[in-house]
């Protein structure tokens, strides 16, 4: 009889500590000698995880009110500007804002400290009303001092990302690294086999409501990520070929744990910030047990010349490949490297699995799924602006 | 002993075979870490010697002799290596290849021995935790 299984039979088992819980990679080993309904029998669980730079991060903060009251318009935090356009003492601490003085140094510098413990230098200025006469202030500020700081991340946790190389003539220095002239390397950025979303690519299991582990705390999905794109090419396995569907996540930063989180600078591009996602993916029945036992040379993604502003598709390239070192492209060997840590990404996927295996965690169905049928827009530039 | 040189070989010069003299006259093995030729600029040539002190001074006299510019590197790449999450994005440009990550475990190691200092990983290194330390 095939296997069916309810989320509350699989939490039940979580509590007692009778679940078995394996990760994506040890899955995939396993797919060498099961089959899915052999897998889909033996494993209630399965870990995926990431840890890559994600530039559409950030967190909200609420200072407190200082007495008299200050309606804080204009906000730095070690001097990086932070969003200020949330009332009087709330703000947005964008992962990609850069110090003036310092493009090496921004906000996600700002978010790890915190995470961190440290001290940060708040100055705030405002135009002085009625209700908030006050109208500037400096002070320093602690995870611990403020009202409440959560990360809300926009976009992460990209379901397969694109391979970036160079065919031009000149160094490029971009958000996928330093991309050597004349083809001399390529990047990508995803954990194969391991990674979230290419485990569950229909997305039955994730969706609005799902408990992950964000940084090292226990955070949720809560929108698809902007960008969200359904409607990408897969491939025999049913897995996108390119950038596709994307996460929307919060969780509270003053439970997060520094070694998942870090900020981030690319040479000539600046800074972002390093998010470590896991994902549980209940295996419910023998479909999801297959998409769970998908190995690097089955899932493929797109080569991109960075080189070209117009950023023509070169080729294809799989997991297992990219991961051996070096691709052909052009009927040349590549070089690659890696932007996501997959060390990191182990690391979260065995910390999700111990949750799990001590009750610490439990699973969560969906409270919406995700929409279907969605593309992404570019922007259209009117009105004869150049 | 090891030591590391950049060689300036003036325009002139490609008439002696200065490696070959090296190696046979003074018992210097000669590792070419990196070498660049401009038709303005002459030679360049960044190498390892490794041999006797008293040869390695000979050598280099020898080389001075013939108009050849010999400037001592002392230049070496300082990792914080404790702060590493192991990303890898410094291996794309690390192409001496003291820069490596892959399987088993993808963590990054770094081999002092295979770098020529060319200073791409203090730009693609994505946490700055690459820095040069001049000096002895």
């Amino acid at each position: 009889m095939p296997v069916k299984r309810s989320y509350e039979e699989i939490n039940e088992k979580l509590k007692k500590g009778t679940a078995v819980v394996l990760t994506a990679e040890e899955v995939s080993k396993m797919a060498a000698e099961l089959t899915p309904a052999e897998i889909a029998k033996k494993v209630d669980v399965v870990t995926t995880a990431t840890f890559g730079p994600m530039c559409s991060s950030g967190a909200f903060i609420n200072f407190g009110h200082p007495s008299p009251g200050l309606r804080m318009e204009e906000i730095t935090l070690n001097g990086v500007p932070v969003y200020g356009g949330v009332a009087a003492v709330d703000a947005y601490i964008g992962a990609t804002s850069e110090h003036p003085q310092n493009p090496n140094y921004g906000g996600g510098h700002i978010i790890e400290e915190l995470v961190q413990g440290k001290e940060i230098v708040l100055k705030a200025r405002g135009k002085g009303t009625d209700c908030y006469p006050r109208k500037e202030l400096e002070t320093v500020i602690t995870k611990n001092s403020v009202n409440e700081i959560f990360l809300f991340n926009p976009r992460n946790a990209y379901q397969n990302y694109a391979v970036a190389t160079n065919s031009s003539k000149a160094v490029k220095y971009t958000y996928m690294g330093v991309l050597l002239p004349e083809l001399t390397n390529a990047t990508y950025s995803t954990s194969g086999e391991l990674s979230p979303l290419l485990n569950d690519p229909d997305m039955r299991t994730v969706g609005v409501g799902t408990k992950i582990f964000l940084c090292g705390a226990q955070g949720f999905v809560v929108w698809p990520g902007t960008q969200f794109n359904t409607s990408k090419l897969k491939n025999d396995k049913g897995i996108p070929k390119s950038n596709a569907a994307t996460l929307a996540v919060l969780g509270d930063l003053k439970a997060m744990d520094p070694r998942f989180i870090k900020g981030a600078v690319y040479e000539k591009y600046g800074v972002s910030l390093f998010v470590g996602i896991g994902i549980p993916i209940p295996i419910l029945d023998e479909d999801l047990a297959a998409r769970c036992a998908i190995r690097n040379h089955e899932i493929e993604t797109t080569i991109f010349d960075y080189g070209d502003p117009s950023r023509p598709m070169l080729g294809s390239a799989n997991y297992r490949d990219l991961q051996s070192g070096e691709i052909a492209i052009r009927g040349r060997t590549v070089k690659t490297a890696p932007l996501s840590s997959l060390k990191k990404a182990r690391e979260i996927a065995l910390e999700l699995q111990s949750w799990l295996r001590k009750g610490e965690f439990s699973l969560t169905a969906p409270v919406a799924s995700f929409p279907t049928g969605t593309t992404v827009k570019g922007l259209e530039i009117k009105g004869g602006a150049k | 002993m090891k030591k590391r040189f950049v060689f300036n070989f003036p325009l002139n010069s490609a008439d002696e075979p200065v490696t070959y003299v090296l190696i046979k006259e003074y018992d210097l093995k000669i590792n070419i870490l990196k070498a660049a030729i401009s038709p303005e600029k002459g030679g360049e040539l960044l190498v390892e010697l490794d041999g006797t002190a008293e040869n390695l001074a000979r050598g280099l006299d020898y080389l001075k002799n013939r108009g050849v510019g010999v400037d001592a590197v002392d230049k070496k790449i300082l990792f914080r290596k404790d702060e590493c999450i192991h990303c890898g994005a410094c291996t794309a440009t690390c192409f001496p290849g003291a820069l490596t990550i892959g399987t088993p475990g993808w963590e990054l190691a770094f081999d002092a021995e295979k770098c020529v200092v060319c200073e791409m990983c203090l730009k693609s290194c994505p946490l700055k935790l690459f820095a040069i330390s001049f000096g002895h």
